[in-house]
């Protein structure tokens, strides 16, 4: 078997800026490098089935010249989910969007509080804090995370629930 | 009427009851009939076809009468059959469950704004694909139940829609399509190598390949399973994504999503890749991800965190079992599989049942719960010993099978994993036992008073109702019975085992004596 060279470069290319856009941080830059792998697989079932031939429609050809109709079959599949797979992808980054006017994926709030807790060497044992603390900490960690993401974007767009509470609250706490 | 006609009905059923469920979107009644019907017949229909596949082997159905190498295979054999049931079972559970709550129990949380009406067809779709992927007999249709299972998840996960919701749904939907596209490239890259997706045709064709081509397929093929599995360095989406969906469906996630994941690796590890290359990468991966896992467990503050990480860390006993790579550690892998859907589930609906009462899940915030409502401490106290291992219970008797396993393997690897499994289960028991202390037995720290009656307020009368606790209880219940079947179960398991080592009745029976090669 012979696969097609420039089959095989275009595959290549796509992956390689698929797996470049999937690295932001944006849901549709993210999607769109998703997309582009998924067609850069689809690529790869072509060159999988050999090299090209005529139709695989019994009675119009000579058996031997058909193409593979078995991965056609299959790439037909996958094209069919990753469509719906993109709906739904879309749907969830407008919902994004519309929830925080961004479609930058935010951090998660208990994770910054672990990390928060690791930077400021905290040993003391969270269950018998006063509980008022760890409401102090998971307030401000939301706005640090908000911060810290929203760097590209200009302050407005940061939602109006995530403002720091007052400093002298926070000390009042500990 | 032979067995072999009941094969495609796991798949079948869920999917013509999520269309009718879908349909009468309007009437709650209605659906819950249909799920509920749907449910119990499927798991009628998975213990006949265990019943079928222990005496007189594998059933295989042709679908559209295709031959094996362009159609599509279906295939139950006893692990196959023992999945259907444990998956049956659980999801029946988190159904009943998901009733008992009632109508209102997501509008607190979601506005008032969810689409309830959805929950019921997505849970049956995603039945549908967790059936399709223990039934395939072939790569490109495993890919399929993955891809069927995966958009029920979505929805689930997202339900509603809150801000949350969305960042942990966003996450969780690029992390499992990046390792499905993962696996179908590595699909394509199999059939350009042997010409099929067949499992068992490639059970044959396979082994003739260069040896360098075999370590890539394997290895691209370990990778996808392993993100689906939550296996260690690939693990770090699961704890991150799960919490944030209510409890009914953080409790079917935890129980079988990942198991699909180790199901695949299984299959992939018993019929394709036989020589056993990448056995010690794989008891290095299960030794991180049990001590990995668990020491982010240790760190939660989160009741829901917490048990996600725990999953995490007791996939790696599933690895281990299948590093291990002999009968013993086969037969004991699938057990503390069977084991573990049953029991994460569980600990799941309890914490469930913990967040009505007590309105949070954050351990800062509860307490007293044991003189408040002693029956919910009886509910959590039981699974949360067997998960950590404690004798008398199925989660010992599983972790002592996995070490005699890894024991007859003799190597330094294997008593440095025996070592990490151990200390594994001791950590365990930390993070649940400070639940324990601290939900059940400390006093109630001052505000959350306040809280409960905020909860009560919003229209939690009865927020420990005879529906929401009968199914936690049942559960729980039946992983005691795990504990109290384990001999026959361990039979089955072994058999089990024996059969995936084996190889011939699986391959002789879907080729049904024809080689397939043109």
């Amino acid at each position: 078997m012979t696969p097609t060279f420039l089959l095989i470069i275009v595959c290549g290319v796509l992956f390689g800026c698929g797996v470049y856009l999937l690295l932001a941080r944006s849901v549709v830059r993210a999607l769109v490098g998703l997309l582009l792998i998924g067609n850069g697989v689809n690529l790869l079932f072509m060159v999988a089935s050999g090299p090209a031939g005529r139709a695989p429609i019994i009675g119009t050809s000579d058996p031997a010249d058909q193409a593979d109709p078995v991965p056609q079959a299959m790439v037909l599949t996958a094209i069919v989910i990753s469509l719906c797979m993109t709906a739904f992808m879309l749907a969830l980054a407008h919902r994004s969007w519309q929830l925080s006017d961004t479609d930058v994926l935010a951090d998660d709030t208990e994770d910054v509080r672990i990390v928060q807790r690791a930077v400021e060497n905290d040993m003391s044992d969270s269950d018998f804090h006063e509980s008022g603390q760890t409401t102090a900490l998971d307030d401000d960690s939301l706005a640090r995370t908000t911060d810290s993401n929203d760097e590209q974007t200009s302050d407005d767009d940061a939602p109006a629930g995530h403002q720091p509470p007052p400093a002298d609250e926070k000390e009042a706490d500990r | 009427m032979t067995a072999e006609m009941l094969v495609p009905l796991p798949v079948l059923l869920p999917l013509i009851g999520a269309g009718i469920a879908l349909a009468t979107a309007r009437s709650t009644f209605v659906q819950r009939i249909v799920s509920i019907a749907v449910l119990i017949s499927n798991l009628t229909i998975a213990g006949l076809l265990l019943a079928a596949a222990d005496s007189s082997g594998p059933q295989v159905v042709q679908a559209g009468n295709w031959g094996p190498t362009e159609g599509i295979t279906l295939v139950v054999d006893r692990l196959s059959a023992l999945m259907l049931i444990v998956s049956s079972v659980t999801i029946l559970a988190v159904l009943l469950y998901s009733i008992g709550q009632g109508r209102s129990s997501f509008d607190t949380q979601d506005d008032g704004e969810s689409p309830l009406p959805i929950f019921h067809p997505s849970m049956l779709v995603l039945t549908a694909g967790v059936s399709t992927t223990f039934i395939s007999g072939d790569l490109f249709h495993i890919y399929v139940g993955f891809e069927i299972l995966l958009a029920a998840s979505f929805v689930l996960l997202t339900l509603g829609g809150t801000a949350e919701r969305v960042r942990a749904g966003i996450s969780y939907a690029y992390v499992s399509l990046l390792s499905s596209t993962l696996f179908l490239a590595t699909i394509a890259l199999i059939y350009a190598a042997t010409g099929t997706v067949n499992l068992a045709l490639l059970s044959e064709r396979i082994p003739d390949l260069p040896d360098g081509t075999k370590l890539a397929l394997h290895a691209m093929l370990l990778l996808a399973f392993s993100v689906k599995a939550a296996v260690f360095p690939l693990s770090s989406w699961l704890p991150d994504s799960y919490p944030t969906a209510p409890a009914p469906v953080t409790a079917v996630f935890a129980g079988l999503l990942t198991k699909v994941g180790v199901y695949a690796i299984i299959r992939t590890q018993t019929l394709l890749f036989t020589d056993g290359r990448l056995d010690t990468l794989l008891l290095w991966a299960a030794l991180l991800t049990m001590i990995v896992g668990i020491l982010g467990a240790v760190a939660q503050n989160d009741i829901k965190r917490m048990l996600s990480f725990t999953l995490v860390s007791h996939i790696g006993y599933m690895i281990f079992g299948i590093g291990v790579a002999s009968v013993a550690g086969y037969s004991a892998a699938i057990f503390y599989i069977v084991h573990h859907i049953a029991i994460q589930t569980a600990l799941f609906l309890v914490t469930g049942l913990i967040e009505r009462y007590g309105g949070s899940t954050s351990l800062s915030k509860l307490g007293g719960l044991a003189g408040a409502v002693p029956f919910l401490a009886v509910l959590y106290f039981i699974p949360a010993l067997n998960l950590a291992g404690v004798p008398p219970f199925s989660g010992f008797l599983g972790k002592v099978g996995l070490m005699q396993a890894g024991a007859e393997l003799g190597t330094p690897l294997a008593y440095l994993l025996l070592a990490g499994s151990a200390i594994t289960s001791l950590l365990t028991l930390y993070p649940l036992g400070r639940v324990w202390t601290r939900a059940f037995w400390q006093s109630q720290p001052e505000d959350v008073e306040e809280h409960l009656e905020g909860a009560s307020r919003h229209g939690n009368d009865q927020p420990l109702g005879p529906g929401v606790v009968w199914p936690t209880a049942g559960l729980v219940v039946a992983t005691c019975a795990l504990t109290v079947a384990a001999g026959p179960l361990f039979g089955i398991t072994d058999r089990a085992a024996v059969d995936l080592l084996d190889r011939t009745p699986y391959v002789s029976t879907v080729l049904g004596g024809e080689t397939g090669d043109p």
